[in-house]
């Protein structure tokens, strides 16, 4: 692995988890922590991984990726902005009135949003559409989709998942952002859902777990993804909830409320020194 | 008159034979290919036929993602399950975006019969109604049925039409019939009343407007395929020249084409407006045909709520 490409991707997923706490705090809402636990992954899909080029946003050979996880938006934005899809300055619009960072993500809103999201489980059925129209198709652009631990207590995300092996959706690879907590609490307090790799194996998947924080183990969950045939591929990526953000990590009650003044400044001021320390 | 025939075969046909045309359609079923009549496609266009388990929610996620990627989907199932349990998938994977997926859901109302209550699905067209952007249909017979069809392909966006279970009579057989989506069809001219129909009760309608014309009573009836986007001006110059109209529909009575054509009188030309259908209530077991007439929806319920339309009319 190149060290150099690995350090970049570092600092863009600290840029990206500074963009999203930037959104949240001037949205005076929205869901910081499963940004926080997204933000590398999100780093090396938009920087990396997706074949995809912001001035053609309907290229129709692009690579899709739809963050079926839709609250963790500003994480989204934030990776979307820094490769150039729209001025960083409109984060700060975010959950405003007229602007184009909707709540949850909005394909209408904003080009290169590959499908509206946010009613939990549904993204990730649309990815399988996707995937299933490049195989109808004869093209090779590859479909990834995101959920959260907790949106796979929705019944719908193990229909997919059931639809997606029987397809055969090779050309599929779905990613799990495990940090383990949702509003109410821990994941396997509130219903538990876990062990996923079992599960989905049991499904017909082929199942990749990774630390989710590590851009290497990131990257290259990415690339064996690719080589497997005949099987869709979830990658089970272990998260920490908030993460970046001390008094954020690993704290349900940060699921979906905006910092204050004194807050965002300590998060800005540890993700900045975080990144000068790179 | 040529034979009965059920619109929802008449959908499956259509569906073979506008695939052959459009290889962009796409059909997806939730294992009831048998009964939505998508059979005909899948024995045709195997490889562009999908089914996806009784898993309606995934379904309808997964013609929103093939929508998205250029295709046209027709989703179906019954629109107990389309309309009903995926609701939500409805609204927010196709309706908020706006994508170009065609819902056709087949066993709507009471007449599904003998299954029962939750399997009846009287709510259908109220709920798509309330979704932004999205076309509602409910095709008369099976030339209809095929219009309906051909249309919501040339419609570019989100489409509902529902089909019925029981084999209904071919009614719009001639030369003159014109299907466009949003425009009703003005079967006769009268000058007392306005029957307004879809689906199967348009034959009831027509069946009427025979009875009351041996009771003087001149009836004007108009074939409302469409319930979304609502024909305006047909309404309103139908109630500008009879003064009283009567909805009918194998249907909720609130919500759907008497609840849509009762919001345009009201705002803009009051006139009594008597809804005629299946009354805010569950349905029950029994045979199709029976069950319309326990609900009196037939051609004597219709001329019934004429009545009480002339006599509010008169008291106007």
């Amino acid at each position: 692995m190149n060290n150099d490409k690995v350090l970049e991707l570092k600092k863009i997923a600290t840029d990206i988890r500074l963009g999203a706490i930037e959104a949240v705090y001037n949205g005076k809402s929205g869901h910081p922590g499963g940004a926080l636990s997204a933000s590398d992954i999100l780093a090396c899909l938009y920087f990396s991984e997706l074949r995809i080029n912001p001035k053609k946003p309907k290229d129709p050979k692009r690579d899709r990726f739809v963050l079926s996880k839709g609250h963790s938006c500003p994480a989204l934005y934030a990776a979307m902005a820094l490769r150039g899809y729209f001025d960083i300055k409109e984060l700060k619009n975010f959950r405003h009135l007229g602007s184009l960072t909707q709540g949850h993500p909005d394909m209408k809103t904003m080009k290169g949003i590959d499908m509206s999201a946010g009613s939990l489980g549904q993204g990730f059925s649309a990815a399988c559409g996707m995937a299933l129209a490049a195989k109808l198709n004869g093209d090779d652009y590859r479909t990834y989709a995101m959920i959260g631990d907790g949106e796979s207590q929705e019944g719908q995300v193990w229909e997919a998942t059931m639809f997606a092996a029987h397809y055969k959706l090779d050309n599929l690879c779905l990613i799990v952002d495990n940090n383990g907590l949702q509003i109410d609490g821990r994941v396997k307090d509130v219903m538990n859902v876990m062990p996923y790799p079992s599960k989905f194996r049991a499904f017909g998947w082929n199942v990749i777990s990774i630390d989710g924080h590590n851009i290497e183990e990131i990257l290259n969950a990415f690339e064996e993804a690719k080589t497997v045939k005949g099987k869709p591929t979830v990658i089970v990526a272990k998260t920490v909830k908030g993460k970046g953000v001390s008094f954020m990590e690993n704290q349900a009650s940060w699921h979906g409320k905006a910092p204050n003044e004194v807050q965002y400044n300590q998060a800005k001021a540890e993700l900045e020194k975080y990144k000068s320390e790179l | 008159m040529a034979d009965k025939i059920a619109t929802r075969e008449a959908y499956g046909n259509a569906l073979a034979e506008f695939g052959a045309k459009y290889n962009d359609i796409v059909v997806l079923d939730a294992d009831l290919a048998e009964a939505t009549k998508t059979c005909v496609f899948k024995k045709k266009f195997p490889e562009r036929f999908f089914d996806c388990g009784i898993a309606e929610n995934n379904m309808f996620g997964v013609a929103a993602g093939l929508a998205a990627s250029g295709k046209i989907p027709f989703a179906s199932t019954f629109a107990m399950f389309a309309a009903g349990r995926s609701f939500d998938q409805v609204r927010n994977s196709i309706g908020y975006p706006h994508l170009n997926v065609k819902i056709c859901a087949t066993h709507g109302g009471v007449s599904v019969g003998e299954d029962g209550a939750t399997h009846q699905c009287c709510e259908d067209m109220a709920l798509m109604r309330t979704i932004p952007g999205m076309v509602v249909m409910n095709p008369s017979d099976a030339v209809e049925a095929r219009c309906a069809v051909e249309a919501a392909i040339q419609h570019d966006g989100p489409v509902y039409i529902r089909f019925g279970r029981l084999p209904v009579s071919v009614i719009n057989d001639n030369e003159d019939y014109k299907f466009e989506i949003g425009k009703g069809v003005k079967l006769c001219d009268g000058t007392d009343v306005t029957i307004i129909a879809n689906g199967l009760m348009v034959e009831q309608a027509l069946i009427a407007r025979e009875m009351l014309r041996e009771d003087g009573i001149s009836a004007s009836v108009v074939n409302m395929h469409t319930i979304k986007p609502i024909d305006k001006e047909l309404i309103i110059a139908e109630a500008q020249q009879t003064g009283a109209i009567v909805t009918t529909e194998e249907h909720n009575i609130i919500g759907g084409l008497g609840g849509a054509v009762a919001e345009v009188v009201a705002e803009v030309c009051p006139v009594p407006v008597v809804r005629h259908g299946v009354p805010d209530q569950f349905g029950k077991s029994g045979a199709g045909k029976d069950l319309l007439e326990y609900f009196n929806l037939n051609a004597k319920g219709i001329v019934e709520k004429v009545k009480i339309a002339l006599s509010l009319k008169k008291m106007r």
